[in-house]
């Protein structure tokens, strides 16, 4: 089994004579360089513009720095953790199903989280945080797998089908949550989670999202096996990636991820699209040095989104799915125009 | 050698492959060619364990394709499928260091590096290295992924019908790097090919499979008889001398 001799480093009858050149060049684009650096000053600029917007001045105020403490901080961080997961359960379901038209909310993810959570709160009213978030996290899973598998069933001709069906699954999910929502009066509830704003992000409550940061590093470990799995399962499986277990570890990583954000932000449209969309298009497809990016721009979109969503209507609040909602579906139209035109 | 025992496929009750025994020896170009739907493909996916037999066994160089596990097989045999476009934007060179993947899980070292760097000069494709795939032509994406197999280091090569789409100037020079690949790197190189003609100049050996069966297997010198190749592809073929060996004339 071991490797023929041919491509060795001295070969024979391969490219003779030419072994003095430097032939190691590097495949690889570094993951960090001042670009990046440029990009992450931007992203904290917009995050320290987050912690002191508000219409409770955190400097002259009496209770000052407990607010800051127990609301901005906690804002802050959500914004950070859930921009982040968002585009990136995007560009991990746009590698697994070869299409760049899907992302939790267009492929139903985020419905079936709904459900799961809606399902547990009838059953369970008292549940705690924790078990409303296994719920959601096992229904976004079932959901995901299911909008997957029908995908391999059914050898879709164009890839704007995909995004089609995903979104009537979505509507689909949608609506038997709204009925039961309706059926047991807890509309109410419905309505609060699926509308994704900050403003509840408390000191307290918020502390789950960060399991969200493990799964970012477990999506930057397993970052190679979801660009080979991108390239197709007969590619990945003739460089002998066991294709279904790489699926399975990826729906796993993107219920985890939308199942938290669901239950503590609620909904984030079009984000999962929009960047790594954005990403790809400037950097190519290098998943392992784009990650750092997608992060960063998830983050950056989210926060100037939630930034515009405070101070449009102070000093009331718009809830950012709103916001992500007009411009996302700007950018999703953008987007399809350009590969009509593209293909 | 690759060596097929008995291997069948069933797609229905009446379209079946096989049983199919066969056994290809190491080294050289063996192209599979037959009529449409006659199972060429299949037969090589079927090898290539991208599909699973319904009965029999497969041996490539000893180890059985069914049991042996993918990501061992991957550094033994590697299989290009003929439709390969995804929605990855890569370079050709980031194309081409995933045949290492096998061997290094995506972590690339200067071993690695260099023969990538070698299966890019191999296809001559220096120029277009930092290209993005979807900026090449046809012709040139197609070197790209068989520069990627080729990158897998394996003693044998799949190819499923790498000559499609290819105009006559690069299906030539495809046919004289695959030739390279065996003669020079000492591969052990299997195609499907459409063209029976480019199967008798470039491929050692010849399969002839027609309704899932091999009918016949051999040196393009034994194919190129009137008879054989008629009965074969289930149309008048003449053979007549051409001035690089003989051709067949089936219009």
């Amino acid at each position: 089994m071991s490797a023929s001799p041919a491509l060795d480093p001295n070969p024979a009858g391969m490219s003779a004579g030419q072994t003095a050149e430097p032939l190691a060049a590097a495949t690889k684009k570094k993951v960090v360089d001042w670009k990046l650096g440029l990009g992450v000053l931007v992203v904290l600029a917009l995050l320290t513009l987050s912690l002191f917007t508000g219409v409770y001045n955190v400097f002259d105020g009496e209770f000052g720095g407990e607010m800051f403490a127990i609301t901005r901080i906690p804002r802050t961080i959500a914004l950070v953790l859930a921009g982040a997961a968002m585009a990136m359960s995007g560009l991990v379901m746009q590698l697994l199903t070869q299409n760049r038209f899907v992302e939790p909310t267009t492929t139903g993810t985020t419905e079936w989280a709904g459900l799961g959570l809606l399902l547990v709160t009838i059953v369970y009213p008292n549940a705690s945080l924790s078990t409303k978030m296994i719920a959601a996290i096992v229904a976004s899973f079932v959901g995901t797998m299911v909008f997957f598998m029908f995908l391999r069933r059914v050898s879709l001709q164009s890839s704007l089908i995909v995004p089609i069906v995903g979104i009537m699954l979505g509507a689909v999910v949608g609506s038997i949550t709204t009925y039961l929502a309706l059926a047991t009066d807890t509309l109410q509830n419905l309505g609060v989670w699926f509308a994704g704003s900050f403003t509840s992000v408390l000191r307290g409550q918020y502390e789950v999202l960060w399991i969200v940061a493990l799964v970012a590093i477990a999506v930057f470990i397993a970052a190679d096996r979801f660009t080979v799995a991108g390239l197709g399962e007969e590619i990945a499986t003739n460089v002998g990636l066991n294709y279904n277990r790489v699926i399975l570890l990826g729906t796993g990583l993107i219920a985890v991820a939308t199942g938290v954000v669901t239950v503590v932000v609620g909904n984030l449209p079009f984000l999962g699209l929009i960047v790594p969309n954005v990403v790809s298009m400037f950097r190519g497809d290098d998943l392992r040095s784009n990650l750092p990016w997608v992060c960063l721009l998830g983050i950056g979109i989210v926060t100037v989104a939630d930034l515009i969503g405070r101070t449009i209507i102070m000093p009331f609040e718009v809830p950012v799915s709103l916001i992500l909602g007009v411009v996302g579906s700007v950018v999703f139209v953008g987007l399809l125009l350009r590969s009509r035109r593209h293909a | 050698m690759i060596e097929l025992k008995a291997v069948r496929k069933d797609y229905s009750s009446e379209v079946t492959i096989g049983p199919v025994d066969l056994q290809i020896p190491k080294g050289g170009v063996t192209a599979l060619v037959g009529p449409n739907g006659a199972g060429k493909s299949t037969l090589l996916t079927i090898i290539g364990r991208l599909m699973g037999a319904d009965a029999g066994s497969i041996e490539i160089a000893g180890y059985d394709v069914a049991t042996t596990k993918s990501k061992d097989l991957a550094k033994i045999v590697s299989i290009l499928r003929q439709e390969n476009h995804f929605v990855t934007r890569l370079t050709v060179r980031q194309l081409v260091a995933f045949g290492r993947f096998p061997y290094t899980k995506g972590r690339l070292n200067k071993f690695d590096e260099e023969i990538i760097t070698r299966s890019i000069k191999f296809f001559e494709l220096e120029d277009l290295q930092d290209r993005y795939l979807d900026q090449l032509s046809g012709g040139q994406r197609q070197r790209a992924y068989v520069a990627m197999v080729l990158c897998q280091d394996t003693d044998y090569v799949l190819l499923d019908e790498p000559l499609n789409n290819l105009d006559m100037k690069h299906s030539v020079q495809m046919m004289q790097h695959l030739r390279r690949v065996a003669d020079e790197l000492g591969r052990t190189v299997v195609i499907v090919l459409h063209d029976i003609n480019f199967a008798g100049h470039y491929a050692d050996r010849i399969c002839a499979v027609k309704d899932g069966q091999v009918v016949e297997f051999g040196t393009s010198a034994e194919l190129f008889q009137p008879e054989t190749l008629t009965r074969v592809f289930n149309t008048p073929v003449a053979c007549v001398d051409g001035p690089n060996g003989p051709l067949a004339v089936y219009y």
